[in-house]
């Protein structure tokens, strides 16, 4: 066996991990609830639009949510039934709130959908791209960012590393580590599939080396499958080493800034589930309908189970036996997961682990003392932050400096807050500090477009004011001598170029209405006459002579339009 | 705020810190009550005794959870480092008055832990030097260890301390160097006086040693980090093996100055004080140079017996400046900031 050169990254924390809990007993498969709440919105991306209604039979792997455009993904029926419903129900997120679901009563067939392989060796590589959207593959390493988006070679034309992340660094989370062990040919056919389409010239599959036993069963896997170009690297142990980032850093020795591409880094991270769900779907033509969730913590046997989407936590729950004092149910790992409003709450295809909290088990933090400036949590993050100087600033609320300490680069490992001798909740912190100069910039964008608004409509009265100016002016044509008439319009020309000035650089819906062109146009004509200098930006590209023709037709328009207004005035106000 | 992941964390606290801080005092207290008898005990608890009641009073003042805080320790510790940089045979009201100050004034008017820019123990010590320099230049002589002699000096109305003090190394080193005959050279006063032991003064270079050892235990312990000790070493180092090798007649050499004084103390124990010095690694490093040169410089050309105390304090001033531009490259842009470097 080559012993492969390994880089590391700086910071982690080696909390206890808890594995030995739930891995020694194999997969099982978790029986259909009664009912399966299945949410449309289970990825990164745009909503899914529902496809069927209350009342619909639907077979297992039958698309129910189609996908919103391109950056979304497609969301099935994990079983066949009947559709009771399709309305807003609890979904498993910390904020509490709801979303559209469809909610199926199993019929207790299982039956599938007629389903074929896909044959993707001989399809372009955006039909391969649209048939994984189609199936609903997302990463399922619990950032659920639709795969088909990440399947592609880069703008070099091809992947200089491939990793598929088997690290699992999150405590007591062992379904990476089951599959492994137990589907590792999936995993390894999936690598190989997606090695091809992103044309990797090689795949390194991260696997932390507390997980001896997977790291055999994969290697073994390669082996019989005679994979090329795939390595089965066991990497140190050390949290949180399957962070995508942190296992590239550890593989390739390359630093993946926050905000790029790593593809533009000859670099790409699947998770292992994700592999073998890629496998599914291509080789098999299954849609991706369930995933192996590992139920653990404060209950009688922590255990993975398959488990169909959509299945309440609480029915898994069961399975394992929670103890009497559990106090919480928390989606994840101890250190990034999220607390859950109900048990209720379905499984969804970012469920990687469902754990049960107690007090006993998650104490609740001692009081927060003052921050004294130890540094322990620099020296714990693994982005090499300076988490102190980041709460300090978030806290103060002063979230300008907040970002210029790297803010938005902090990937809320929880490491910090883990060491923090003063225990502070350091990552709240942040969460909050994120949340506030998002709902800022929001506020911005809407008040920037409020301002855009208004500004139009100043522009479009100040545009009227001029119009009726003109029409004055056209009637004295009509009436009164042609002096008169020069005189208004000399007096109309420099607010009407004002007007439109204001009215054209952050107008995107002027197909609405061609006015301000057709004022500078107007404008131009007349100040032309008038061998004024009024040079309106938009229309420098043009010749003299289109100019003119320009000009004259708009001037022509505008007079219609003056003539029409005349006979009804003021109605569009 | 609701309390989210993670949500568990290391059983770390801040009076585990503070603890630990205090047991790595413990090597170097030994000696010291040993070469120079139980007082240092006394003022000690005298200490300890003044800054919990500061504390207490400025937190109940405050409003702060009084018993959270008492037990942190941070009080503990300014109190121990008050004594340990004071003379133990000062009187019984100089040390509580220094710690007073130093909990009251230094620590809780800029905000309490974790706020405060100047370290408590140092800033007092500047305060009662300048208000009292007989009474913080009488050492006691080593050796000298009788327990009741010294209580009287303590506490006693009659203070006789002719007996019982003696200038510290530094001092005899400095008076020697000015006043005596212009043949006498460093090597000379160090060989002929009874001040002098092997490698720094009598006595207290055991005491430098006991805190070089309990220094080296935080540093294992992750308490704190190499940086700031062997910057601060280093540095007084080089700086007195250039100036010794210039001109050994005037200038100590290295090991002297390296164990002597408040040198260990102020490596492992004061210029690491987390919360007033710097934050980031190569802050750590020039923060901790910054103190060595000025404590050689004020050593060297001052008046004062020692300078660790002035120079931590100017030092402290820099480092909002010191940790502003010793940012560490954050994971992905390191390149960006070499490229940054090296310019368009
Ligand atoms: S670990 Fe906690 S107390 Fe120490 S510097 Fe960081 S935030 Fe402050
Ligand atoms: S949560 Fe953020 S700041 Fe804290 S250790 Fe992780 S990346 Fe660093």
């Amino acid at each position: 066996m080559m012993l492969k050169k390994l880089f590391a990254f700086n910071g982690g924390v080696k909390p206890d991990y808890h594995k030995g809990e739930s891995n020694h007993l194999p997969i099982a498969a978790a029986p259909l609830p009664a009912e399966l709440v299945i949410p449309l919105h289970q990825s990164i991306g745009g909503v899914p639009h529902p496809l069927v209604h209350a009342g619909d039979c639907v077979r297992k792997g039958q698309l129910i949510g189609g996908p919103d455009g391109n950056v979304s993904s497609a969301v099935h029926a994990s079983t066949s039934g009947t559709v009771k419903a399709v309305e807003p129900r609890l979904m498993p997120h910390t904020s509490g709130l709801s979303a559209p679901c469809v909610v199926i009563e199993p019929d207790g067939r299982d039956e599938w959908i007629e389903h074929a392989p896909v044959p993707w060796r001989s399809m372009s590589p955006g039909e391969v791209r649209d048939a994984l959207r189609d199936a609903g593959v997302v990463g399922l390493g619990g950032a659920v960012f639709p795969s088909h988006l990440k399947v592609n070679p880069g703008k070099l034309g091809h992947l200089d590393t491939l990793v598929i992340n088997g690290a699992e660094c999150e405590p007591f989370i062992t379904c990476d580590d089951m599959q492994m062990r137990e589907r590792p040919e999936g995993i390894v056919k999936g690598a190989a599939i997606l090695r091809d389409l992103t044309q990797a010239k090689q795949v390194l599959v991260g696997i932390e080396d507390n997980k001896p036993e997977a790291v055999a069963a994969m290697r073994a896997a390669v082996e019989r499958l005679k994979a090329e170009r795939i390595e089965i690297v066991a990497v140190p142990t050390r949290y949180p080493a399957g962070g995508a980032k942190q296992l590239i850093r550890v593989l390739t020795g390359i630093e993946v800034p926050h905000g790029k591409r790593s593809t533009d880094y000859g670099v790409q991270c699947f998770n292992t589930g994700t592999a073998y769900a890629v496998w599914e779907a291509l080789e098999l033509g299954r849609p991706l309908i369930s995933r192996i969730v590992t139920v653990a913590g404060n209950v009688e046997t922590a255990r993975n189970y398959e488990v169909h989407f959509g299945t309440p936590m609480q029915d898994v729950i069961a399975l394992a036996k929670a103890k009497p004092d559990s106090d919480r149910v928390i989606m994840g790992g101890p250190m990034m997961g999220y607390r859950m409003p109900s048990a209720a709450v379905p499984v969804v295809k970012a469920t990687n682990c469902i754990l049960v909290g107690s007090k006993a088990l998650f104490p609740p933090p001692p009081p927060e003392m003052p921050c004294i400036r130890c540094g322990e949590c620099a020296l714990a993050c693994p982005v090499d932050l300076q988490p102190f100087e980041m709460y300090w600033f978030s806290r103060a609320k002063i979230f300008g400096k907040a970002q210029e300490y790297h803010l938005f680069d902090c990937i809320e490992c929880g490491c910090c807050a883990y060491v923090c001798p003063s225990r502070i909740p350091l990552v709240d912190y942040y969460r909050f500090a994120k949340s506030e100069i998002w709902a800022r910039e929001n506020e911005k964008t809407a008040a920037d477009t409020a301002r855009e608004r208004y500004e139009f409509r100043l522009a479009r009265e100040e545009r009227e004011k001029a119009e009726k100016a003109a029409k004055l002016a056209a009637k004295a044509t009509e009436t009164k001598a042609k002096l008169a008439a020069q005189a208004a319009a000399a007096a109309a020309a420099p607010a009407d170029a004002e007007a439109a000035g204001a009215a054209v650089p952050p107008e995107p819906t002027s197909t609405a209405t061609n006015d301000p062109k057709a004022l500078i146009a107007a404008a131009m004509a007349r100040a032309q006459a008038q061998k004024a200098v009024v040079h309106p930006e938009n229309v420098e590209q043009i010749s003299p002579e289109k100019q003119a023709e320009i000009a004259e037709i708009e001037a022509r328009r505008a007079k219609l339009r003056e003539v029409a207004k005349a006979a009804q005035p003021q109605e569009d106000q | 705020m609701i309390n989210n992941s993670p949500y568990f964390r290391q059983p770390a606290s801040v009076r585990g810190v503070m603890l630990k801080v205090l047991a790595a005092l413990l090597p170097g207290l030994a000696a010291y009550v040993w070469f120079f008898g139980a007082a240092i005990l006394v003022q000690l608890a005298l200490c300890s005794a003044a800054a919990l009641a500061g504390e207490w009073a400025m937190l109940a003042i405050r409003k702060k959870p009084v018993w959270l805080f008492l037990s942190d320790g941070s009080a503990v510790v300014t109190a121990w480092l008050v004594a340990l940089t004071f003379p133990p045979i000062a009187p019984w009201w100089l040390g509580i008055m220094a710690t007073l100050f130093a909990i009251v004034v230094v620590k809780h008017l800029y905000g309490g832990l974790g706020q405060n820019p100047f370290n408590p123990a140092m800033a007092a010590y500047c305060l009662m030097i300048v208000a009292y320099p007989q009474i913080m230049s009488q050492w006691p002589a080593v050796g000298f260890t009788d327990f009741s002699t010294q209580l009287t000096a303590i506490f006693g109305p009659d203070r006789h301390l002719d007996a019982i003090t003696m200038a510290t190394p530094l001092d005899a080193l400095r008076t020697q160097l000015h006043t005596a005959d212009a043949r006498a050279t460093v090597a000379g006063i160090l060989g002929s006086h009874a001040t002098f032991g092997n490698i720094g003064g009598k006595g207290w270079e055991w005491v430098a040693l006991g805190y070089l050892i309990g220094g080296v235990w935080l540093v294992r312990q992750r308490i704190i980090t190499w940086h700031i000790p062997t910057a601060f070493l280093a540095t007084l180092a080089a700086i007195a093996t250039i100036a010794s090798l210039a001109n050994p007649a005037v200038f100590a050499g290295p090991v002297f100055q390296a164990f002597t004084g408040g040198a260990m103390l102020c490596a492992f124990f004061i210029a690491t004080d987390p919360v007033s010095g710097a934050t980031t690694p190569r802050g750590k490093l020039i923060f901790a140079a910054g103190i060595a040169l000025l404590t050689w410089i004020i050593r060297t050309f001052g008046a004062y017996p020692d300078g660790i105390a002035f120079a931590t304090l100017l030092m402290n001033l820099c480092v909002p400046l010191i940790d502003m531009h010793t940012q560490p490259p954050v994971f992905g842009h390191k390149k960006d900031e070499e490229e940054d470097k090296k310019g368009p």
